[in-house]
């Protein structure tokens, strides 16, 4: 595991690490199973096709699940992901890399909680935002 | 203007509960949703070295609320939606108190907005549905909202 970050080492407008995720029709299979979302469009390409997509997606709740694992990842063992919101604008394809990616928009002690509000997104290779949204997140303090 | 006048009755809908349901939370259903997401995160898995950390033992990852089947998400629309397809429109979840294997959650959806709007692809019903979860303590634990994409 990384290293603890602290609310000290955090900046507004730092980006945190990003997270590299490389979809395959297995892994979509695996959350299908997992998730209970057996909507077709994940896995049969023919469905997929008859419903006027290009070809098998990936579910928008696996993103999201990606997103949460970039931040409870960047938060670490002290920390606590509070919030994740996450707007699906464009589609991802098992086949291609998907990078989630999160920058601090905001730093500020609330109730005594060290609170950081983060903008967070995926990226498809060409670099589009396919599913963008914002999560806010309790660090740990050295105060 | 049929479609318009099932939109409203549709809206009428709107603040509908489900019937509570409940959802015990396992360990194994832990290990199996990382394992789908490829997470190898400790906390979700090694008790050993989960004891150490903020919560003090095995927690849920925040996705295990997204996933939709095993946590239960009550769709408690009194109508099937009415056009052919549907897509995923997002979410937003937010979370109180850490979940833990052990935990028996109370799970109760409801229908929280329907709205309309001339997309690329025609007329696009967005769907909005609450989701609350309350542990065996009576603690609100983690609140959600999805919005289905219909088409």
């Amino acid at each position: 595991m990384a290293k603890q970050v602290y609310y000290e080492d955090v900046e507004e407008g730092m980006e945190i690490p990003s997270l590299a995720k490389d979809v395959t029709t297995q892994q979509l299979v695996k959350w299908a199973g997992a998730s209970g979302d057996y909507y077709q469009i994940h896995y049969d390409k023919d469905f997929a096709q008859a419903t006027g997509l290009p070809g098998v997606i990936v579910h928008g709740r696996l993103k999201s699940s990606f997103l949460g694992q970039l931040l409870s990842d960047w938060v670490g063992e002290e920390g606590m992901v509070k919030k994740v919101s996450v707007q699906h604008r464009g589609m991802d394809f098992p086949g291609e890399q998907m990078t989630c990616k999160g920058k601090v928009t905001k730093k500020h002690v609330q109730d005594g909680e060290h609170i950081v509000e983060l903008e967070i997104w995926t990226e498809n290779p060409r670099g589009e935002r396919t599913a963008p949204g914002s999560a806010v997140v309790a660090l740990p303090s050295r105060g | 203007m049929a479609e318009q006048i099932n939109l409203d009755e549709m809206k009428k809908a709107i603040g509908t509960q489900s019937e509570p349901s409940t959802i015990e939370i396992e360990k194994g259903m832990i290990r199996k949703f990382a394992e789908a997401i490829e997470d190898p995160n400790p906390l979700w898995q090694d008790e050993q070295h989960a004891k150490k950390a903020r919560h003090g033992g095995i927690v849920a990852p925040p996705g295990l609320l997204m996933a939709v089947m095993m946590v239960g998400q009550g769709s408690p629309m009194p109508f099937r939606p009415p056009m052919p397809r549907i897509l995923d429109g997002g979410g937003e979840w937010e979370y109180f108190k850490p979940i833990r294997p052990g935990d028996v959650l109370t799970v109760v959806g409801k229908l929280y907005d329907i709205r309309e709007r001339e997309g690329r692809m025609g007329k696009m019903l967005f769907i909005v549905s609450e989701t609350t979860w309350t542990n065996q303590n009576n603690e609100l634990v983690a609140r959600a909202l999805g919005t289905l994409i219909n088409y």
